[in-house]
């Protein structure tokens, strides 16, 4: 080993130090506390006129780690649970949007949202099997439903209990108030392609579809939807997918509320009615001012909220920031998204960044000038059916507040004279 | 690939399966997967239809639920199933179109089959599949007491269970009638 000579092995030292304490401070973004105020001595040493301490020596080697991971300076770009839960398996988190740029969600980054727990499932071990209303009942392994044709498709998944009716405080992030929404390139076969591989029989009009984590949780899907862009998929953003997006087998049903895209799916069965399980009756049914509740509301309906500024950020003076957001529709396509400035008084059209797809997260921005005058913010999304993302109060006329899921809901954003944006409960 | 074969067994699959497609009988099928047993089949077919369909034989009374329901379900369900920490499983009538509706078993599910469904499938939460047949029909039975709509010497089995009248059976509305705000 050569022996570096004493005066570099004291800098190596000071480095350690240095960049020790830098892991631990809190990173938090491009809008955050100055980092000017907070420096040390060797922060400064870092900036013009001097040269940065990375500059003088190797960074780290290849392979650490082998699968990479964010700087440690994201350590706060994390999924956060929105409420306190009895218990950590059958618990939610979401997705930190306020931190995210383009439309895809990092792996990492996905809601999650399970009813018992992430089960470890060895994909050796793992079967689907296709029956009930069938020509030939068939058991795939995860080689044989690899074989089949695949197809990729970029999608937004929301849970329908995204954006809470009642609960929203003042400080209430966009993470908390829209994080049970992501968006993946997910990758697997039609199931379609299956349904014709078992041949399903002409008076099959819904499936059933059961996970095989501890709460084998299942829903019914109309046969329609599966023989439409329904997909078995097994791979999201390039990887197989992760353990909490149900690994190594999921179903996927493009706009439709989260709970019922399957995942660990291990079996599909076809029959005539609805199997009208515990999720699509006492729960994810949706309870109107006269006692009675909406089943079987599949469907994610247009909907945008503008991630900057958001809840909780701070603008640094006035001048020039660009708003920008996200918008969706579990019908089609973005046609639109216009924003207020002057709590809806007056809108003004989003540009839409390409690409504009079909059931899948859309981002929109603005440029705009901060006059440094109170400012309130809000977002509003047309899809291609001509559907307007409608204001709270229109949906609590007609739904009261008993009905939990499918808040779609106009999102405002309140800037103060300081710069401080919060939630307009 | 799921498999831990090499590349060169990975290679063969896609020759056979390019084969197979051409030499299928029915042009729209792969001949991927093979057949599911009967014996496969029934052991993973666990779900109970709204009209009893899926029920196991066996039997269990309200008796045998109670003492049952005390041992695997009250530390989170509540001694007479109020609740707290997990969800309440009883009362609730009359509340559904209040500002503060409270959904049981009793004021909210419409199938009482969806009950042993569910128990079988999912319960207790730290032992799920863990209780028979028998068991889960007592547990069942034993909910819908507390709730009123079985008697005291109910026992319920393939046969009755799906003839509970649930008090919110026509509670629930379709098809979806959004877009509901024009």
């Amino acid at each position: 080993m050569i022996e570096a000579p004493r005066r570099f092995r004291e800098s190596r030292r000071r480095f350690l130090a240095a960049s020790a304490s830098l892991a631990g401070g809190i990173a938090t973004g491009l809008l955050g506390s100055s980092r000017a105020n907070s420096a040390d001595t060797a922060q400064q040493d870092n900036l013009p006129p001097y040269t940065p301490r990375w500059m003088k020596e190797q960074g780290a080697p290849i392979q650490s780690p082998p699968y990479g991971l964010p700087s440690p300076f994201e350590k706060d770009v994390i999924r956060r649970p929105r409420v306190a839960t009895p218990t950590s398996t059958a618990a939610s988190t979401n997705t930190p949007l306020q931190s995210l740029h383009g439309i895809i969600t990092p792996n990492g980054l996905h809601f999650e949202r399970h009813h018992a727990g992430v089960p470890a499932i060895d994909p050796e071990q793992h079967r689907l099997i296709v029956h009930g209303l069938v020509e030939r009942p068939l058991i795939f392994t995860m080689d044989d439903i690899a074989r089949f044709p695949s197809e990729s498709h970029i999608h937004f998944l929301e849970c329908s209990g995204n954006t809470a009716w009642t609960g929203a405080t003042e400080k209430s992030t966009v993470q908390h108030t829209h994080g049970l929404l992501s968006c993946c390139e997910w990758t697997g076969v039609r199931l379609s392609t299956l349904l014709a591989e078992v041949g399903a029989k002409p008076e099959a009009t819904w499936v059933l579809a059961e996970g095989a984590d501890a709460a084998a949780m299942s829903r019914s899907v109309p046969i329609a939807k599966a023989l439409d862009d329904a997909l078995i998929v097994y791979a999201q953003n390039g990887e197989h997918l992760r353990p909490e997006q149900g690994y190594p087998l999921r179903l996927f049903l493009p706009g439709y509320e989260g709970n019922i895209n399957v995942k660990w799916l291990r079996r599909l069965k076809l029959g005539e009615q609805p199997f009208q399980t515990r999720e699509e009756t006492s729960k994810y049914t949706d309870l109107m001012p006269d006692g009675t509740a909406r089943q079987f509301t599949f469907i994610m309906e247009a909907k945008s909220v503008i991630t900057f500024p958001s809840g909780g950020q701070q603008l640094r003076g006035n001048g020039f920031y660009e708003i920008s957001g996200l918008a969706w529709s579990g019908h089609g396509r973005i046609k639109r998204v216009e924003i207020s400035t002057d709590s809806g008084a007056s809108w003004q059209e989003a540009q839409l960044q390409e690409p504009v797809l079909p059931k899948c997260l859309t981002r929109f921005r603005l440029p705009w000038s901060w006059d440094g005058a109170p400012a309130q913010l809000q977002s509003r999304a047309i899809d291609d059916t001509g559907y307007v993302q409608p204001r709270r109060p229109q949906l609590v006329d007609i739904r009261g507040l008993n009905s939990f899921y499918h808040n779609n809901g106009i999102q405002a954003w309140q800037v103060a004279p300081g710069g401080a944006v919060s939630n307009v409960v | 690939m799921w498999s831990r074969s090499s590349a060169l067994v990975l290679g063969a699959m896609i020759t056979f399966t390019a084969i197979s497609r051409v030499e299928a009988a029915d042009p729209a099928r792969f001949g991927i997967g093979r057949a599911a047993t009967p014996a496969e089949i029934a052991a993973w077919d666990i779900d109970v239809r709204a009209d009893g369909r899926g029920l196991p034989p066996g039997r269990g009374s309200v008796s045998a639920g109670a003492k049952l329901y005390a041992e695997a379900c009250a530390a989170c369900h509540g001694e007479k199933g109020e609740g707290k920490p997990a969800d309440q499983l009883v009362g609730g009538f009359g509340t559904l179109a209040t500002t503060k509706p409270v959904r049981t078993v009793g004021s909210y599910w419409p199938y009482a089959t969806t009950l042993f469904d569910f128990i079988r499938r999912a319960m207790p939460f730290n032992a799920p599949q863990s209780l028979s047949d028998d068991e889960v029909y007592a547990l069942s039975a034993y909910l819908l007491y507390l709730n009123g709509i079985v008697r005291e010497d109910a026992v319920l089995d393939a046969e009755s269970l799906p003839k509970v009248a649930m008090p919110n059976r026509n509670g629930f509305t379709t098809p979806d009638p959004r877009p509901d705000v024009h």
